[in-house]
């Protein structure tokens, strides 16, 4: 099975639709396409990062001067932001985080497994609200609800986007 | 280990003399006290959680604002905490950011452990390698004036570090609740409520 991102043009438009004009990520294969509409568009500023914690701040900053963000990132990456979730928490900013899933359907790397599997709970202890996709047609309309919760009722929204939707990584391509 | 002589309030207080409308994110520890010690003010954002968060926090000011100058004041351990944001800083290169480090060579707020600044990690050096073009390392009097022009004039960003004397300064009150704080800022910068 062939990495399935058929929906990245959907969420692309829901983005922007969203009105959000900062894009932070550190990149995932499941997310290639999204983060190549990003940057091809120019009415976004996407900045690449060092580490998944340093999006978490951006986009702090981003809401502090009146402006709208969303942050891209493999599953592996949340363990990185914990702790700079305080911040988001105690200054009650909207975030709006995408993730893709590894470490679970089908996974070939043990290595993944462990952040993988605890990747909901780790969001959902520190007071993130947790939504999932795991068929490629409900991705959009999951990143839609998401971006509503975050941006209007001001909110810290994960949407984990199920390994089963970007399908087995093939490491040939 | 160098003995410096700037006292870092002093620093801080004549930094922010000149600050006209720029907004300030100050990092966790002793840097909160230092800025709020020379009066509260709507364009201060006090962050007084997570270590290595302020860079990033005013660069995504930086980007929503590009009009206005939006200046980090932070500590050396604050800083090398999220060291990697200066390499982000470095490569996109947002021109109204600047960044100034309070360098006491400590962790001020726990004890006065010694940072990795005290055994010769060289901060502006970091910064200059990750393509920051413009930096400054502040060992005493005769370059601060000039410096302090900096932070507010030229095309950013702008990173300096100013050595400063290993000696607590009096904590003052810093406004600490980050939902004010942070609605308070918004508004100011962005006009925007709610």
């Amino acid at each position: 099975m062939a990495e399935q991102t058929g929906w990245s043009d959907e969420v692309f438009s829901i983005l922007r639709a969203a009105g959000v004009a900062q894009v932070a990520y550190v990149p995932d294969a499941g997310h290639k396409q999204l983060i190549n509409r990003c940057i091809a568009d120019n009415k976004i500023k996407h900045v690449p990062l060092t580490t998944e914690e340093e999006g978490v701040a951006l986009l702090g900053g981003a809401w502090l001067g009146g402006e709208r963000g969303a942050l891209l990132m493999q599953s592996s990456g949340v363990g990185n932001i914990i702790n700079m979730l305080s911040v988001s928490n105690e200054c009650r900013f909207p975030l709006l985080m995408i993730v893709t899933m590894r470490g679970e359907w089908g996974e070939f790397n043990p290595w993944q497994l462990p952040m993988g599997q605890a990747t909901q709970t780790t969001l959902e202890a520190m007071g993130v609200i947790v939504l999932r996709a795991d068929a490629p047609e409900d991705v959009p309309e999951t990143v839609a609800a998401a971006a509503k919760l975050s941006f209007e009722a001001g909110r810290m929204v994960a949407v984990l986007i199920g390994q089963k939707v970007i399908g087995f990584k093939n490491w040939d391509k | 280990m160098t003995e410096y002589t700037l006292e870092r309030r002093d620093v801080v207080h004549r930094i922010l003399k000149e600050r006209g409308d720029a907004a300030v994110v100050t990092g966790i520890g002793n840097a909160s006290h230092d800025v709020a010690s020379a009066g509260d003010d709507p364009l201060n954002m006090y962050l007084f959680g997570v270590m290595g968060g302020a860079v990033m926090t005013a660069f995504g000011i930086a980007l929503a604002q590009p009009d206005r100058r939006v200046m980090v004041i932070t500590g050396d351990g604050e800083l090398l905490a999220g060291i990697g944001s200066l390499a982000t800083v470095g490569v996109e290169k947002p021109k109204n950011l600047s960044i100034v480090v309070i360098d006491n060579q400590a962790y001020g707020a726990t004890g006065g452990q010694l940072t990795h600044t005290a055994a010769g990690v060289d901060l502006v050096g970091i910064a200059a390698a990750s393509g920051i073009p413009r930096t400054a390392l502040i060992e005493d009097e005769s370059v601060l004036e000039s410096a302090i022009k900096d932070i507010y004039q030229g095309e950013g960003p702008y990173f300096a570090v100013v050595k400063v004397v290993a000696v607590a300064a009096p904590r003052v009150h810093v406004p600490n609740d980050g939902t004010l704080t942070a609605r308070r800022f918004r508004q100011a910068v962005s006009g925007k409520v709610g």
